[in-house]
């Protein structure tokens, strides 16, 4: 009972505890429902050859990832250096998603702009952007009006999903992958996959 | 004073008429700019169901807007969604479904009723009961306190009625002998 004025103490560093632990917290980082559920199936033009298309299950079998990209993300230059290491030294299989390549980019009004157009000029601007920046890609694919990037859940680029050899959504990196996250979390994640695989 | 008084209130009814002159023109302004003109549907009605929907939605990239508030491009998109699945007959439910399932529900605006959000539904019940509780007690504490200290004693009955009476002044009991 001697001790009662300590209780609005002990509250008041209880909710401070609450509130520092809230700054920690990043509230733009939305948990994805999609986390080790199967990822949405889709059929796109590659970037290569847009006349041919990419679809999901060709991916099957193998521990993959796909990177949301679009030329005109900025925080995509950030982790780009990164991808084209990763490349490299050949650690996983990386399959672009080029999201709203035109439409997206501020710059450009897209309204009332024919899908051949759109398409043609997603092409040419997505290619000379790996040119310039090197691709890790082993091919990219064509999100002209982010259809595919919604059924993913995709509300910001980069995002990054780490895919099964089942096709399933293991894990989501939302903003540009740094040395760090690819290093204690990204990796050892595909190193799990595979063993189990 | 007064003719300042005046100026004030003058000042202040030009500047109700003002606004009120300018609301009709800035609820307009989007339909004016065709780079920013949304797109309605045909029948007011799905155009109703769409607005009412769009306003429970979250929008994922300016989190404090809905997507029915926001101009952020990935809600443009979603409204089309919702405009495009309502139209194809789909019911509110299930569009609300389809948002759920991709976004989670930090889409809803609205969080559904269930295990991981008991807290945060029953929270101010909880915090009700609780104060309400803590309340009665004390209330009911200090009551039992007062009724023992309650009843004065007999000489503490005849000092008071004197030093009402006004002569309590030759009293021995000085009240620096009280502590």
């Amino acid at each position: 009972m001697k001790a009662k004025f300590l209780v609005p103490l002990i509250l008041f560093f209880a909710l401070a505890g609450f509130l520092a632990f809230g700054l920690t917290l990043n509230p733009r980082e939305v948990p994805s429902p999609l986390i080790d559920k199967p990822a949405p199936a889709f059929r796109l033009a590659r970037l290569d050859d847009p006349a041919s298309t990419f679809a999901l299950e060709e991916m099957r079998g193998q521990v993959w990832l796909l990177n949301v990209w679009a030329s005109w993300c900025v925080a995509c230059r950030q982790e780009h250096p990164l991808l084209v290491r990763m490349a490299g030294q050949k650690l996983v299989p990386v399959v672009g998603l080029n999201y709203k390549e035109v439409r997206g980019d501020g710059a450009i009004n897209a309204r009332g702009m024919a899908l051949e157009a759109e398409t043609a000029m997603a092409v040419e601007r997505a290619r000379r952007w790996l040119a310039d920046h090197g691709n890790p890609y082993v091919l990219s694919v064509l999100d002209i009006d982010g259809r595919v990037g919604i059924d993913f859940g995709v509300y910001g680029v980069p995002e990054t999903f780490l895919i099964d050899a089942e096709g399933r959504i293991r894990y989501k990196h939302i903003g540009p992958i740094t040395p760090d996250s690819l290093q204690q979390v990204i990796l050892p994640k595909i190193e799990e996959l595979r063993r189990a695989g | 004073m007064l003719a300042d008084g005046f100026v004030k209130t003058l000042r202040a009814l030009a500047l109700a008429a003002l606004f009120a002159a300018s609301l009709p023109v800035t609820a307009q302004q989007p339909a004016a700019d065709p780079g920013l003109a949304p797109a309605v549907a045909a029948d007011p009605q799905l155009e109703a169901d769409v607005q009412e929907l769009s306003h429970k939605l979250r929008c994922l990239v300016c989190q404090n807007q809905s997507i029915a508030e926001s101009n952020a491009p990935l809600a443009v998109d979603l409204r089309n969604q919702v405009r495009e699945q309502l139209a194809s007959g789909r019911s509110k439910g299930d569009v609300v479904d389809y948002l759920v399932a991709r976004y989670g529900d930090f889409v809803l605006y609205e969080p559904p009723v269930k295990g991981t959000t008991l807290l945060l539904w029953g929270g101010p019940a909880l915090l009700l009961m609780g104060g309400a509780g803590w309340l009665a007690y004390r209330l009911q504490r200090r009551s039992r306190e007062l009724a023992a200290t309650a009843g004065l004693s007999t000489a503490e009955r005849q000092r008071a009625r004197e030093l009402l009476a006004g002569n309590a002044s030759s009293s021995p009991e000085s009240p620096e002998s009280r502590s």
